[in-house]
């Protein structure tokens, strides 16, 4: 009998393509033999649009790059532009802005991880990660009044001081969090379906995720534990005892699992940095307007996601000349199209989600 | 106890004797009363599938930490009906190379096989719309049709998606067909019988799941990939195909489908109610209460699984039927074929 191969187009309307990614698959039956990514539906083009505004009122529009890490994605800008300055940050600045960035973290990795499980096909899983997620908002939105778009990192340090309620509700938080994780592994680390599901798929190697620009939770899956908090820590992150937690698999599994761990080190890091946390001012004394000096600068933060990077050329006026992002979604699903290869269709969905990017980001 | 034990029994023999004193000759009373079981079962068909619609989303809300459909009527009772509604006055759209008549057929026969199921499925003592001799033969050819609406669906909307999910529906429904029917063969065995009033007949001192505990556990995993619930869904397998053979259904042929998914789960859970769990029979209670109890006690498990396991891939998912389940049904046929053997010789 002939039998030929046909193409069919994932997305960009798709109920797990986590947005508008397009990916055109050659199937044969149901394994795929080839595979193309188109990305551009979710461009807003936030680089230009940078370009027209003062520098401080650029922060708005990082929180729309990665959606999900909306804090973290403030952190990196402020922080590039405060390089460009040279403006030391006050202690007790430094100190909020991790507290922040890893309970951020704590929530990405929520959504990550329940949207994982719900694309393998078990509705379930979303609701448990996603209840401590509504914690971490809760008290990101009692702190800068927004649940998502929080704009709340400045130039020179923090919008607001974080209060006892904010202290008392994270502590709350987090000794409730080990509670659900435990919950969660006894849930889905031995299930069965899940275990086969992910085991030994999309697997990637340690020289691949080098090469194809990996970052994240994605590269420390894949053997390499290269993490930006320790290996060139920014703020205060060499003042706490973490691990970066690293798989050597490259799988799925591995993907899921790393995500998991780190959210424990990030329990870790927060509870020191609450213990340590000092008094003082939370914004350094700056300018009324911000004008770096003629000439550009490159900064990276670790991301929930993975490294997210950031230059700015100057031009000595209030205005950006250019911003770039380097977006570690974009660099992250640049693999899919070699991966894919050989893989069934319910696997390739299952290596999406594993990858957990956010379109906002790779289309910036 | 008596009397409430046989009430619908009563209701259908005043319905009888109405017509036979209105003056029909037998032949149209027997044609009358054929009519009247129909109406009855489509009835079960419609409460069933709007109980158990609501029960699905109230149980998964519970599951899931959030309080489910709450706000029309007590209890969110009337949400079905508001969904009901909604669907009905949904633009109904066909794309437009679809094979309109067959893509309308296809929401159709997908509640045949359940409804002509439930004919010969006694719910309580006597209380069954045809006491088919060969009962079981019956049902598990009926339900067995049930393969070609999907494929229907599936291939008239002319989408690649649909024809995925069709394929999948094919290959998953004739493959897991195989385990039903080698699990029902070890309770026939027993039983000597497939009369499905005569089997429940026999349990009244000890129900045949424990006798075949695997045949049931084989039973019931194989009937919930029958029935297309998670974790073997695949048809749909909404994060992959979007809906499966579904995606190009929209209104009311889509509820349709929604609908028949809850039938024929109650079908199944009847049949492995009246095979394995002794039908009607128990304590204090009237005979078709028990039923319900049992089969409800089924629904819960099947909803329960749903939303606790991921989905299975589909080549797991055969290699899983042809690799462990039939040999294990074979196996067990072989097992149950020897202890009738004994015990009919040596006891």
């Amino acid at each position: 009998m002939r039998t030929q191969t046909y193409k069919i187009n994932l997305g960009p309307q798709h109920p797990s393509t986590h947005g508008v990614l397009h990916v055109v698959l050659e199937i044969d039956g149901e394994t795929i033999v080839g595979s193309e990514t188109n990305i551009g539906y979710l461009h807003r083009g936030i680089e230009k649009l940078a370009e027209n505004k003062k520098y401080p009122q650029v922060i708005p529009y990082t929180d729309r790059l990665d959606y999900l890490a909306g804090m973290s994605n403030n952190l990196l800008y402020v922080q590039t532009v405060e390089k460009m300055l040279g403006t030391e940050v006050p202690e007790r600045a430094s100190y909020i802005r991790v507290i922040i960035a890893e309970l951020m973290r704590i929530a990405n990795h929520m959504v990550g991880i329940g949207i994982y499980i719900m694309d393998l096909g078990a509705v379930t899983g979303v609701f448990y990660p996603f209840i401590q997620r509504e914690h971490i908002l809760d008290l990101f939105s009692k702190l800068c009044g927004s649940r998502m778009t929080f704009n709340y990192m400045r130039i020179g340090g923090v919008a607001v001081d974080i209060d006892e309620d904010f202290i008392r509700g994270t502590e709350i938080f987090l000794d409730q969090l080990p509670k659900m994780l435990h919950e969660y592994h006894t849930l889905v680390d031995e299930n069965e379906i899940f275990l086969s599901r992910t085991k030994n798929i999309g697997k990637i190697s340690k020289s691949q995720a080098e090469s194809f620009g990996l970052t994240g939770p994605n590269l420390r899956a894949s053997g390499l534990g290269y993490d930006l908090r320790k290996v060139a820590p920014y703020e205060v992150y060499d003042r706490f005892d973490f691990n970066i937690p690293v798989a050597y698999n490259g799988d799925c599994f591995d993907r899921y699992i790393v995500r998991m761990q780190e959210v424990e080190e990030s329990i870790k890091i927060i509870r020191q940095a609450m213990a340590q946390l000092p008094q003082g001012e939370i914004k350094a004394k700056l300018p009324r307007i911000i004008k770096p000096e003629a000439g550009d600068c490159y900064h990276q933060a670790e991301n929930p996601k993975g490294i997210l990077g950031c230059y700015l050329v100057s031009d000595g006026t209030p205005k950006p000349y250019r911003v770039h992002f380097r977006r570690p979604s974009f660099n992250n699903i640049s693999i899919f199209d070699e991966v894919a290869i050989g893989h069934k269709i319910a696997d390739f969905i299952a290596i999406m989600a594993s990858f957990d990017f956010v379109l906002g980001e790779v289309d910036a | 106890m008596e009397f409430l034990d046989n009430i619908f029994l009563y209701g259908t023999s005043i319905i009888r004797s109405i017509i036979t004193w209105i003056g029909f000759d037998p032949a149209i009373t027997n044609m009358i009363m054929a009519a009247v079981y129909t109406v009855a079962i489509l009835v079960i068909c419609t409460l069933v599938a709007l109980f158990y619609v609501l029960y699905e989303r109230k149980l998964a809300g519970f599951i899931q930490y959030r309080p489910g459909p709450n706000k029309l009527g007590p209890f969110g009772l009337f949400q079905t009906v508001a969904d009901a509604v909604k669907l009905l006055t949904k633009e109904d759209i066909v794309p437009r190379n679809a094979d309109k008549a067959l893509h309308f057929l296809a929401p159709l026969f997908v509640f045949i096989p359940p409804i002509l199921a439930l004919g010969a499925i006694p719910f309580g003592n006597k209380l069954v719309a045809v006491d088919l001799n060969i009962g079981m033969l019956y049902i598990l050819a009926v339900t067995s049709l049930s393969t070609i609406p999907f494929f229907l669906a599936g291939w008239s909307s002319n989408n690649k998606y649909t024809m995925l999910g069709a394929m999948r529906a094919v290959s998953q429904k004739i493959s897991y067909e195989i385990p039903v029917i080698f699990s029902v063969l070890a309770i026939t065995m027993i039983a000597g019988s497939l009369n499905m009033s005569e089997v429940v007949g026999m349990q009244g001192k000890l129900w045949f799941v424990f006798v075949q505990p695997l045949s049931f556990l084989i039973f019931f995993i194989a009937g919930i990939a029958e029935t297309n619930r998670a974790p073997f869904d695949l048809p749909e397998g909404e994060s992959e195909l979007t809906a499966g053979y579904l995606t190009e259904y929209s209104g009311m042929k889509w509820a349709l489908f929604f609908l028949a998914e809850y039938c024929s789960m109650f079908v199944f859970s009847a049949m492995a109610t009246t095979l394995f769990l002794g039908g009607w029979l128990g304590p204090v209670l009237p005979g078709w209460m028990w039923f319900v109890l049992k089969v409800h006690v089924l629904m819960t498990v099947i909803i329960w699984i749903r939303w606790t396991f991921p989905r299975i891939r589909v080549d797991k998912l055969l290699e899983f039927n042809w690799k462990i389940l039939i040999p294990a049904s074979i196996l067990n046929i072989f097992a149950t074929g020897i202890g009738v053997y004994l015990f009919n010789n040596f006891f």
